[in-house]
């Protein structure tokens, strides 16, 4: 990164769309790739058949993909925002009762005006651990929660700048993205544990003496050669499907990273106050007591990882791959950067 | 088959155009839109001064100065604020400026008198004054954010080969044009919680 890219909020909310805009791409050419590979297998070990048999022209296997993730997005952009709202626990706040409420309130009004969105709806979950999350499919009908503990730990500054990540959220639509590479990488592995059970059959049933016939071919058609190339591809495609479910969690996390630094950079330009964000960063750290009523499901749209893995290790190591957000102490010095400070005290 | 090239570039250049018309129009529509937005944070903040007028002048007879001239200057903005369009901005931000110098004064006036400050309702209205204030401050950030973004669409090339066409003028960007706002020290309304 550059002295301006890491200076420069605009710049780096550039950087990390780029970045994660080249994952989600990463993403589908893999997932089209599971299909389509199989297509390509099936075209070549058919193509050399005289006419009046079977050969492989429409690519079915990649329409079955594209059709799942067809399905998913019209699921995805159906369904409410109520489930994961009331797996917290979490309390519509229409009447701001106490100070605070009132302050919560009034900090979600200003926010959804820096970030010209419409106002979301206010959640308050009774934890006293500081976290907040956002959901919501539209941005006109989007959710902030936020637990108790965080109205009481964070001054009104750092509260506007933790509502203003939350918004950074809602306005990148990141619900959506994050929902639904959860669904495609759940359907993979679906597909995929399937997969290894035939395999295992497959080979287990050989062994005693039944035949395998190797994907779709029928078994008593003239005998073809099987060309390198189609071993090749054989092989590649099914070592993809076996390795599909860890693939597409490693990407699904990393591009979850990328966004969460994005939100960051997306708060420190609507509150122009990146150090605020800090210092509420550095607070919600040394609560770091697991968010009990957050479940894992919606970890990714949190402040802080509510279960509790906020050290501050460096980025890089072996576990850092499978985290949802990226390590405080990047996230914290980044933030300084933006606000010209030093990026270590 | 000669004939094929020139028709694609043809298209091409008026597919081109008009996206940038109609980038250049949605810019624009964005921008008068954050403008009003900040029009109604300015009416809320008009909304408020009477109330907390009301509820401070009883205990501070003796600020009837710090009281008239928030009063007086919220008359005026709301007067210089009447119908304005994308380039009278200057003379409405002149006239907020200065209601917004004058609460200033009369909010670092309130903060001298404890037992007032401790009244549940005057507390209530300095986290609505706190959060108008901001309200308005993040709406005008909007609005220079929008503004500045359709005033370099349109300048710079080739997006203004269109500009005249699309009559797109440059918005005038809300500043902060009165020296006193610019001098006078941040009142602390944050009600830090330490």
């Amino acid at each position: 990164m550059t002295d301006f890219e890491a200076t420069n909020l605009f710049a780096q909310q550039e950087a990390n769309r780029r970045k994660s805009r080249w994952l989600v791409a990463g993403f589908v050419v893999f997932f089209l790739w599971l299909g389509l590979g199989g297509d390509w297998i099936a075209y070549e070990y058919t193509k050399g058949l005289p006419p009046e048999q079977y050969r492989h022209g429409f690519p079915v296997l990649g329409a079955i993909m594209v059709l799942i993730a067809g399905g998913l997005v019209v699921n995805i952009r159906r369904s409410g925002a109520s489930k994961v709202l009331w797996s917290t626990g979490a309390q519509r706040l229409d009447e701001p009762a106490t100070q605070d409420e009132r302050t919560i309130s009034n900090v979600v009004d200003e926010m959804a005006i820096a970030a010209g969105i419409p106002r979301p709806t206010v959640w308050v979950i009774d934890d006293d651990d500081p976290n907040a999350f956002a959901t919501g499919m539209k941005l006109d009908a989007s959710h902030v929660a936020v637990t108790r503990g965080l109205m009481t730990t964070l001054n009104r500054d750092e509260l506007q700048a933790v509502v203003g990540h939350e918004m950074g959220h809602i306005k990148n639509l990141d619900v959506q993205l994050m929902t639904l590479v959860a669904g495609l990488g759940g359907a993979i592995a679906l597909i995929a544990d399937g997969i290894g059970r035939m395999l295992w059959h497959g080979s287990h049933s050989r062994r005693h003496g039944g035949g395998f016939s190797g994907g779709g071919g029928g078994g008593g058609r003239k005998k073809n050669d099987l060309g390198p190339l189609i071993v090749v591809l054989i092989v590649v495609w099914i070592l993809s499907w076996l390795l599909a479910p860890l693939v597409t969690r490693l990407l699904a996390m990393s591009i979850s990273r990328k966004r969460e630094y994005l939100a960051d950079a997306m708060s420190a330009q609507f509150t122009r106050n990146p150090l605020a964000l800090a210092s509420a960063l550095e607070k919600i750290e040394q609560a770091a007591a697991p968010t009990k009523s957050i479940k894992h499901g919606v970890a990714h749209l949190c402040i802080a990882d509510p279960l509790g893995w906020r050290s501050s290790r460096r980025e890089g190591r072996v576990s850092d791959l499978l985290a949802t957000h990226p390590p405080m102490a990047s996230r914290i010095a980044r933030l300084r950067q933006m606000g010209f400070e030093p990026a270590s005290v | 088959m000669g004939m094929i090239v020139p028709i694609v570039v043809v298209l091409a250049v008026m597919l081109w155009v008009i996206g940038a018309y109609n980038g250049l129009i949605a810019l624009k529509f964005q921008t008068q839109n954050a403008l009003k937005q900040i029009d109604v944070q300015l009416k809320r903040r008009h909304d408020l001064i009477p109330n907390l007028v009301q509820a401070v002048q009883g205990a501070m007879q003796f600020e009837r100065g710090t009281l008239q001239d928030v009063i007086e200057a919220r008359n005026k903005a709301i007067s210089a604020g009447a119908g304005t369009n994308l380039q009278g901005v200057g003379q409405m931000a002149a006239a907020e400026a200065h209601l917004s110098g004058a609460l200033g004064r009369l909010m670092a006036v309130v903060e001298a008198y404890p037992d007032l400050k401790a009244t549940a309702n005057v507390g209530q209205l300095q986290e609505e004054l706190t959060s108008t204030e901001n309200k308005i401050g993040f709406a005008r950030q909007l609005y220079n954010d929008t503004a500045t973004l359709y005033n370099t669409e349109q300048h710079q090339f080739p997006t203004a080969l269109v500009a005249g066409f699309a009559r797109a003028v440059p918005a005038e960007l809300w500043e902060i044009t009165d020296e006193a706002e610019r001098a006078v020290p941040k009142v602390d309304l944050s009600m830090k919680k330490a």
